[in-house]
């Protein structure tokens, strides 16, 4: 790893004023991803300003149907959140395969949607809620959020303070994890309420995550793993590699988000 | 450079580490502890995986600046007099076969048991695979590793 400059922020402000500070800094969340990727010297900061304890970043607050959550929060808090899963269970579900213990120990929602890996769990549940994804500066659609693989939105230094969604009356999220780095290769958010039914698909797509909108049509007049027998998913738009080609994984796409439609059920 | 402070299986300690250095790094060369192993350099081994604050962490996936003010217990700081009842159960089982793995090992079990014993949950065997997701072992096959852990889940 190329040597750094560490700084804790306080809080967003404190991160904010760091990074505007820092030749070349990046935030530095639970690091799941980052350090790693520091390591094998694909990333080189001149400056690591860490938000895991920024104060106004943590935390959950469900009111109503309402959850919000601070993107410093961790998978293992969100899984293990029974606030959040009094209403909304699929997204503990979600975070509670994320990975393996200690990575759901350090990782956090905001570094997950930050990052948009087109195999990460977290920006599937973030499209099919129609989440906000709130920045020191702004509020951004999910919708708008996720523009292509590991590519957001988000502006230079601009940092990510929670997200928030209305709880569905129905959802879930079935995953097939990659058996040896148990990333996605394929994972389907499903959720359902007055607002109708959105799909939003992980893990296969060979610019990231997306909508499933022909999914959500049949879905919306009749919610039913049966009601997607008649669709196909074209898989000239799937990622294709060593572990699974695009004819695979379109296959997976539509399995997949039928386990979910029944789990969602 | 900047000076870290942390207390590592109960001992206090403080040193001036360069920013990027990694909490593995630190607990191996710095303290001379190295029963902590690095399997990796991809984070998904956890033959690194320490107890950070009571919860267990990859220490090859985490800088040595961001423990500053941690309680640090790696696997030289479980056993008492006695063997801790998770090395007794992986000494039963033969939960191991060349031993690279196991601090991890180790760290990961006592960790999963006492978060299932915190939530009043039980830790059946799938739970015990499930769990043991982040740890690889390249001998043993996990069949008896499980079985210790199951082991010890009794004895905590
Ligand atoms: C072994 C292993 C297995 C994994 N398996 C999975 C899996 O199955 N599914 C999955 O979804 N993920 C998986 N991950 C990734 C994990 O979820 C990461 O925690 C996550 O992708 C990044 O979150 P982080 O908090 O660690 O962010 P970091 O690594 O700290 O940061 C990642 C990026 O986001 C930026 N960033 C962080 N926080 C913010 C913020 N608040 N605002 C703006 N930018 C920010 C950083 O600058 C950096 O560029 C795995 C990781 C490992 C090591
Ligand atoms: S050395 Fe830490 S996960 Fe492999
Ligand atoms: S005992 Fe050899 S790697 Fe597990």
């Amino acid at each position: 790893m190329h040597n750094t400059t560490y700084h804790k922020a306080r809080n967003a402000a404190d991160a904010a004023s760091l990074l505007s500070g820092a030749e070349d800094g990046t935030l530095l969340a639970g690091g799941q991803t980052l350090i790693p990727t520091m390591k094998a010297r694909l990333a080189a900061p001149t400056d690591l300003v860490d938000v895991s304890g920024a104060s106004d970043m943590r935390g959950i607050i469900v009111s109503g149907n309402r959850v919000t959550i601070g993107a410093a929060t961790t998978h293992a808090e969100v899984a293990g959140s029974s606030e959040i899963r009094a209403v909304c269970p699929s997204i503990c579900d979600l975070a509670a395969n994320i990975g393996d213990p200690a990575v759901r120990n350090r990782g956090t929602i905001g570094g997950s949607v930050a990052n948009n890996d087109p195999a990460a769990d977290y920006p599937a549940a973030m499209l099919a809620l129609g989440a906000t994804i709130q920045t020191n500066t702004r509020e951004i659609a999910a919708d708008e959020f996720f523009t292509g693989m590991f590519d957001t939105a988000l502006d230079e230094g601009e940092i990510i303070t929670g997200v928030s969604f209305t709880a569905p009356a129905k959802g879930a999220y079935a995953k097939f994890p990659n058996p040896a780095s148990r990333y996605a290769m394929c994972g389907v958010f499903v959720a359902s309420g007055d607002a109708g039914t959105r799909v939003a698909i992980t893990g296969a797509g060979s610019d990231g995550v997306f909508r499933a909108t022909d999914m959500e049509a049949a879905l919306n007049s009749n919610f039913s793993a049966s009601a997607l027998d008649g669709l196909s998913v074209d898989a000239a738009n799937m990622l294709s590699d060593i572990h699974g080609d695009s004819a695979y994984r379109a296959n997976l796409v539509k399995v997949m988000a039928k386990r979910a439609v029944t789990g969602a059920g | 450079m900047t000076t870290v402070s942390m207390t590592v299986n109960g001992k206090a300690v403080s040193s001036d580490v360069e920013d990027r250095t990694l909490l593995v790094d630190f607990i191996r060369e710095q303290l001379r502890l190295t029963g902590t192993h690095v399997g990796c350099d991809t984070s998904q081994c956890g033959a690194c995986v320490v107890h950070v604050n009571g919860t267990a962490m990859k220490s090859c996936t985490m800088l040595a600046v961001s423990a500053n003010d941690a309680d640090i217990t790696t696997i030289e700081g479980v056993a008492n007099d006695d063997l801790h009842p998770m090395q007794k159960a992986f000494n039963d089982n033969h939960g191991l076969q060349c031993g690279f793995c196991t601090p991890g090992m180790i760290m990961s079990g006592i960790d999963m048991v006492n978060r299932y014993k915190a939530e009043g949950k039980k830790l059946d065997e799938t739970a015990i695979r499930h769990e043991l997701e982040g740890n690889i072992c390249r001998c043993t096959g996990y069949h008896n590793i499980v079985k210790s852990i199951s082991q010890a889940a009794g004895e905590m």
